[in-house]
Parts: structure tokens; sequence; C-alpha cells
């Protein structure tokens, strides 16, 4: 039953795309009722899981045998099974990608609505949905990186979902290429895994580390790195973080479920399901992976400073956090880095939500600079939206504001106190640039025509903000940590937290790290409010001066790597290829096969007289020759 | 007696046999290869294959030589003119055929050695073949009816005159 | 002197040996032809003299179906002789050297 079950969470999606593709692919209301059907039963299944699953149960292994080398002379031992992992660690994590899933398919009926290419997008959504949940269940590495490329496809396929429009079009590919590279490092680093410790199954893995924990400690840290390049490229870490604001040319839904709540997040889920590998004697991993962490979320937060598309700020916003929960992981702390994931997923597609919903109602406006009052105009869209936006910051009590504090007592107690003084600038800065955004498109006058004319979102596109903003609002008080906490440390002695416990826990704990994060935002929320209360422009330019010209072109990364880093690469790509191509392949394959067909051609063409008294002296010769040879000379 | 009918049989046939290849006229030639074949089964009938020798004369001095004769008669082949001497034929002929004939004799005299001297007293007429024909070998006979089908088809459609 | 089964297989090494030398040496395609029947008949002698030394009639069951093939082949033969030379006008091999035209 179990077994079913989790089988079923895996495959509903699958088989949407599959009736689609199929069926009713030129059935836009049809086909978006499967997959939201699918999804949703995705979502009851995992339900199901997570509340009866015992606790006897978790872990143990699902699988179906696949692949099966196993060779004495070579001394190659690879057994591969297709195997899901249900325990503390996936089961939350199926539920996040299909709960915030299933919202995020009902939003984009609405939002949707009319696009010619609806059935695609909806098979796109669940081919999508199918890859994530077989990340976040696999139990081997290479059943992970399948799905991990799998995912890498379906965005891909999202992000260019508009492909007639030049910019989408090259978004999507360099999304795609960015993640090849991270790609590269993490298959190298599974390859160098299996070489070291000869298994790909995460359970066989962990017993094998105990036993053979010297020989790995030599290569732990090439180990660490690699596969934090997997980490890096899906979940947009510096300096691989380029693609993601790209990301954005894709429809606002997929903006909201791909590249802010589930997929970006797969990194660093990956980096917490294999965290026994990172966390070695003798592993620098965990530094490098803290410090990338904090200089992307601390880049990212003063990018997102200067941006005026509004989508592009909450992309910032996201590569920000997403630094913030690697960080985390670096400082040895996969708990808050899952427990600030989930907060994020729920707060993140709110807001993202919340801005397709602005998006919409402006007649696809997205700068902040040409709203201005939509307070008044979207009701329900600005209270959600303040929500999210009060949850990101993390204003006490809301999830966000657990979720950040765990992770900045996190770095005190790895005494990274440098990042934890990083944790606390990109808290501050979140809250200003958030508190912009806030000031900026929904106070003050109208400023321009669509402004003026906003409207209200459909309610099939309003009841999933509804249901975010809940999650958003007590997504602290459920108990997420001690969830994600049973999975990494030994059964927590002592009784369940009562909820008052639960609201001051931070303070209890660790009340350095709070009271920073609370001044943080109090400092942050000022700061905005003076500079662009009721402001028709930005301010900031002509204080900063060239920083503003610097952030406002991302500290020019992307024309760093157009102008330099890819001319030089692909120059000498280039150099090699043609050397190849023209000289292996062209003379030597090609030209050569030709010219040795030729040849023989015109040789044997030589025997082709046309004389037949030619062809029966050869022919007795044949026979005179092979009578010889058999009757024994 | 038996003897004395061998060689005489040997050779007509071995002197018949080379008249054909001699011979510059192709009606000739078919007359020669009809002696060569009718004293063939003279052999046959030293052999005890009365059945075959029957079925020789039949089917070779009968049915194929006339085949042949109406062919050449169709064709009005006259004599050969004298082309150039065909040096070419007589050299790779003459190689090829040392060639096979130094090796059937090898072969010949190499196994020798095994094969009884005397002849049994097998009787190859036409009621032991009929038995074996009609048991043993049913079905290649069958197939062989079908052949003969195939080959007349064939024929037929061939010696159609506008033939495409 | 005993007539034994090697003097049989001479005459009929013999006898192959001039039909193969008249395919290889003539010229005209009905005459190569009939060296053909002669090379076959040799075979049957074999064939036959063998049936008699070894005691066994298989041998004149495959003479008897060697005579049957032969007589259909050349049925086919000589059809494709006459439409050859209805279109060539010749039977002369060294005239008919190319397979188109």
């Amino acid at each position: 039953m179990v077994e079913l079950l989790a089988w079923l969470v895996l495959f509903l999606p699958l088989l949407s795309v599959a009736a689609i593709t199929i069926f009713t692919r030129g059935n836009a209301a049809r086909s978006g009722a499967i997959s939201i059907t699918a999804v949703v039963f995705s979502f009851i299944c995992g339900l199901v899981l997570f509340y009866a699953l015992p606790e006897s149960s978790m872990g143990m292994p699902i699988q179906i045998p696949w692949l099966s080398i196993h060779d004495q002379g070579l001394g190659l031992d690879l057994h591969v099974d297709i195997g899901l992992r249900l325990d503390h660690l996936s089961l939350p994590m199926i539920l996040i990608v299909t709960g915030v899933g299933s919202l995020i398919h009902i939003y984009s009926w609405g939002y949707m609505k009319g696009d010619p290419g609806f059935a695609r997008y909806f098979a796109c959504l669940s081919l999508f949905t199918f890859s994530m949940l077989g990340i976040v269940l696999a139990d081997n590495f290479l059943m992970m990186f399948i799905f991990w490329e799998l995912v890498g496809v379906s965005s891909y396929l999202l992000i260019g979902f508009w492909y007639e429009r030049p910019s989408a079009a090259d978004a999507c590919k360099k999304a795609f290429l960015t993640n090849r590279v991270g790609d590269f490092g993490f298959l190298v680093g599974i390859l160098l895994t299996w070489a070291t410790l000869g298994s790909l199954n995460f359970r066989d893995l962990e017993t094998r580390l105990n036993v053979h924990s010297v020989e790995f400690s030599a290569v732990a840290t090439a180990v660490g790195l690699l596969i934090f390049c997997g980490a890096m490229g899906k979940s947009a870490q510096f300096p691989l973080h380029v693609w993601l604001p790209d990301a954005m040319e894709g429809p606002t839904p997929v903006s909201a479920l791909i590249h802010a709540a589930t997929m970006v997040a797969a990194g660093v889920y990956m980096l917490c399901r294999v965290f026994f590998l990172l966390n070695v004697d003798g592993s620098q991993a965990l530094q490098v992976i803290a410090w990338i962490g904090g200089i992307t979320a601390l880049m990212a937060a003063l990018i997102a400073v200067q941006q005026n598309d509004i989508k592009r700020i909450l992309a910032y916003s996201t590569l920000s956090q997403l630094g913030y929960m690697v960080m985390a992981v670096g400082c040895s702390g996969p708990v808050p880095a899952m427990y600030h994931l989930t907060t994020h997923a729920f707060f993140k597609a709110l807001l993202f939500l919340g801005a397709g919903s602005v998006i919409y109602g402006l007649h696809h406006e997205q700068n902040i600079w040409a709203m201005g009052g939509v307070r008044r105009k979207m009701p329900i869209t600005f209270w959600t939206f303040t929500f999210g936006t009060l949850a990101l910051c993390g204003v006490p009590p809301l999830s966000g504001f657990y979720s950040k504090d765990s992770i900045l007592a996190q770095a005190i107690k790895d005494h990274h106190y440098g990042l934890f003084v990083l944790g606390v600038v990109v808290a501050l800065l979140t809250t200003f640039y958030m508190f912009r955004l806030f000031y900026v498109v929904f106070k003050g006058r109208p400023r321009t025509e669509a402004a003026e004319h906003a409207h209200e979102s459909p309610s099939v596109m309003l009841w999933p903000l509804f249901i975010l903003a809940i999650f958003s609002i007590a997504g602290g008080l459920l108990g997420i940590e001690s969830l994600y906490a049973r999975h990494f440390e030994a059964a927590v002695a002592g009784t369940e937290p009562g909820f008052w416990d639960r609201l001051l826990e931070p303070f209890n704990e660790q009340l350095l790290a709070a009271s920073f994060g609370v001044l943080a935002v109090v400092f942050g929320w000022l700061w905005a409010r003076s500079l662009y209360r009721n402001k028709a422009v930005d301010p900031l330019p002509e204080k900063l001066g060239w920083w503003s010209q610097l952030l406002r072109n991302k500290f020019y990364i992307d024309e760093f790597y157009e102008n330099v880093l890819i001319p030089c690469t692909q120059d000498a790509l280039a150099r090699v290829a043609d050397f190849i191509d023209r000289w292996i392949i062209g003379t030597f394959a090609v030209r050569g096969t030709a010219n040795v067909t030729d040849v023989a051609g015109r040789l044997l063409r030589m025997l082709q007289t046309g004389s037949l008294q030619m062809y029966a002296f050869l022919l007795v010769a044949g026979v005179a020759g092979v009578l010889y040879w058999v009757l024994g000379k | 007696m038996q003897a004395a009918l061998f060689y005489f049989f040997a050779a007509l046939t071995l002197v018949c046999g080379a008249l054909i290849i001699l011979n510059r006229n192709p009606i000739n030639s078919a007359m020669f290869l009809v002696l060569s074949i009718a004293s063939m089964a003279g052999l046959f009938v030293l052999l005890h294959a009365f059945f075959l020798a029957a079925v020789q004369v039949l089917v070779y001095a009968g049915a194929v030589m006339v085949l042949f004769l109406f062919v050449i008669m169709l064709l009005d082949l006259k004599e050969e003119d004298r082309r150039k001497f065909n040096l070419f034929g007589i050299i790779t002929g003459v190689i090829s055929v040392a060639a096979i004939a130094y090796i059937s004799f090898a072969a010949i005299r190499s196994g020798s050695a095994s094969v009884s001297r005397t002849a049994s007293d097998i009787e190859g007429g036409t009621l032991p073949l009929g038995k074996l024909l009609f048991t043993n070998y049913l079905l290649p006979f069958e197939i062989l009816s079908v052949l003969l089908l195939v080959a007349m088809v064939g024929v037929i459609l061939l010696s159609k005159k506008d033939l495409k | 002197m005993d007539v034994t089964l090697e003097h049989y297989l001479v005459v009929s090494g013999v006898l192959f040996s001039l039909g193969l030398l008249g395919v290889i040496m003539r010229r005209n395609l009905l005459v190569i032809y009939m060296c053909l029947e002669l090379m076959l008949n040799a075979a049957n002698l074999a064939l036959v003299a063998m049936s008699r030394y070894n005691g066994n009639l298989d041998g004149q069951i495959m003479v008897f179906f060697i005579i049957t093939v032969a007589a259909a082949e050349v049925a086919v033969g000589l059809a494709l002789i006459v439409a050859l030379y209805r279109r060539r006008q010749t039977a002369h091999v060294e005239d008919l050297t190319s397979l188109k035209s």
C-alpha cells in the first residue's frame, strides 16, 4: 500500500503529461483539468503518506532493480535501482512540491486563460512536477541525476514557453547552458563518489562512509565541491547565478513554482540529502559552500536594491534567499536550510503570484515606476502581498522570522561570525528592497493609465494567494523545524514544545541572533519608508552615483561573461572543433572512406570485363582452389 | 565380354565428346552430343542402371536434343566464320582443365583403396527406383515437379514476342 | 582384366574435362550449352558407377533428379538464348559483353 502510494505520488503527474500530449493536446480546458487533477491527487497521496506512514517504515527501501553490472575482471560492481526513499526529509518536501504546485496549477488556470499554448503549458508544468518529485524521492545518485536533468529540461521548456520572443528564447538557452556547467561538475562528483565508495545508493553510501572513512577523506573536499557545483547551477549560486533573473521571461506562475519555490531549492535539498558526504572530517567543502552562499546572498540583495522590474526584484530576492539557505548548509546546519527552504517556498510563491496578479491586473506592465496606488484597486492582492513581504523580511511572528533566525543562530553556533554579520546586513537589505517595492507599487498615486485602470484578478487566482498567505503567516508555528531535525539528529528527547515556547523560541535560544534580526527589519523598514514614501522617481541613483550604475547593471557580471569568458572559451573550443571537423572527420573519416571505396570500386571494376570465358575460367580456378584445399593437397 | 563392351562404349563416348568441341558447325556438335549420350546409356546398362539408361535416351537423346536442334534451326546458325584465333580461350581452358583433371585423378587414385573392387548385384530397375522415389524421396520428387512447372511457365513467358 | 570403379571414374573425369574445355574455349552460346550438358552427364556417370559399386540406389535417384533439373535448365536456357538472339542478332559470347543495350 505504501509502495503504491509512493509510486502514485511520483507517476500521477507523468500520466497527466502523457494523457495531455497524446489525447487532449487540442483541448485547453480538458488538458488543464487533467493536469490539475493529477497534481492534486498526487498531493493527497503525499498527505496520506505523511500522516499515515508509521515511524518504523521510515526510510524503508522501495526498489525495483534496474541496472546491475558485475565484472570481476574489471573490478566493476555497479548496482542501481529505481528506488524511492520516504523519510523526514523527503516527505515534507513532497508536500511542498505538490502542495505549492497544486496552488500554482490552479492559479495558472486563471493566469494563462486564453493563451494558445494552454495545453502545452500544463503538460510542461506537470512534467516539471514529475521530475521534481523524482529528485525528492530518489534514493540514489544516478536516479537523482536523471531527474535533475529532467528538471532542467522542463525548466528550459517553461522559460522558453513564449518562444516567439527572442528574449525568452535566449533566456531558456542561457538557463540550460549555465546549468550544464554545474551539472558537469555534479556528474564528475557522482563518479568520484562511486569510484571511492563503490555505491550510488544514499543508504549504502552512508554505511560505507563509516567503514572507509580514511579512504574517502582524501577526496572528500573534491567530492564536496564537485557535488556543490550541481547545486550551484540549479540553485543559481555565484558565479552561475546569471540565468535565474533572465528566467523570469517565463510565465509568472512558472517563475513562482520553478524559479522561486521548488526547482531552485532542489540544489539545497540535494546538499541536505548528501549532507553526510559533505560533513566529513578533513573536508573543506562546507567552508567554501558557506562563503559562496553568503556572497551570493549579499550580492543579490545589493542588486535587488536597484532593479525596477517587479519580477526581477523578486528574482534577485530569491537568489539572495537561496544564498542564505546554502550558507546555512555551509554552517553545517541542514535543518535551518530546509526550514528556510520550506517557509521560503510559501512566501516567495505568494509574492510571485501576487506580483503575477499585479502584472495581470495592469495588462502585463512590469516596471514598478509605472505602477503606484495599486492598493485601492486590488485590495486582496495587496493584503496577501503585504503578508508575503513581512514574512520575507522576517517580521515576528511570521514564518520568515523563524527560519531566518535559525540560520543566523546556526552561523553563531558554528562560529562563523563574519557570515553572521553578513546575514544581518542581507536581512537589512532584504527589508529595504522589499519595502521599496511595496511603497512604490502599492502606495502613493497611480502613475500611469494602466495603474489607473487596474482591476482585481479573478477568484481562481486569489484563492491560492489566500492559502499561501496563511502558510506564510503561520509557517513558523507548525513545528516544521523539528520535523527536519528528526532526519538529521538522533531522536530529540523531551516533550513537544508548546505554542508559546515555539512563538518565543528564537529569543530563548539565541537572543543575539533574534534581536539583530528584528533590528535589521526595523532599520530596513525605516530606511525604505524615508526614501520611497510618495516618491515618483527613484532618489537613490543621485545619492549613490556610480554605485547605483554598478548595482543596476548587476556588477557587470553578465557583461563579463559575454565579452570575456564566453568569447575566449568559445574561440578556443571553436578552433579545436574546427580542427577535428576539418582534418579528422573531413579528411580521414569522410573523404578517406569515400576514396577507399572509390579506389576499391575502380580495381574491382577491372574484373567485370563482360567476357564469359574469363568468368568461366575464374570460376573453375576458384573451384580448383577450393577442391585442392578440401581434398588435402 | 563386359570389358570389351565397356571399352567400346567408353571410347565412343569420349571420342564423340571430343568431336563436340572440335566441330565448327553447331549441328554437327549436336549430333555428336546425341551419339555421346547414347553411348553413355550403354555404359549405364553395363552398370545395371536400366531405368536410367532408358530415361537418358528418352530425355537427352529425345527431348533435349530435339530442343537444341530446333533452336539451331530457328536461329539459322551457319557454320561459324573463322574469327581470330582464340588464344586466350585455349590457354585458360588448358590451364583450368589441367587443374581440374589433376585434382580429380589425384582424388580417384587416393580414394581407390577404400572402395570395393567388385560390383554389387544391385539392379537399377523401375521397381526398386520407383519404390525409393515414392517413399524416401517423395518430397524432393514433388518439389521437382513444381520446379518443372516453374520452368515451363518461365519458358512460355520468355518466348513471348514482345519481351519487356 | 576386370572393369573396376576407377575405370568408370576415369571416363567420367575425362568427359568432364572435355566439357569444361569446351565451355571455356568455344564461343558459340549453343555449343557452350551442349558442353555444359556433357559435364552434367559426366557427373551422372560417376554417380551411377558409385551407386553400382557401393550397392546403394541413392546415387541413381540423384541422377534421376539431375536429369530432370537438366531438362528444365535446358528449356529455360534455350529460351533465354532465343530471346537474346532476337534482340542482339548474335549467339557469340564475344559480342555479348555488356548487360544493357
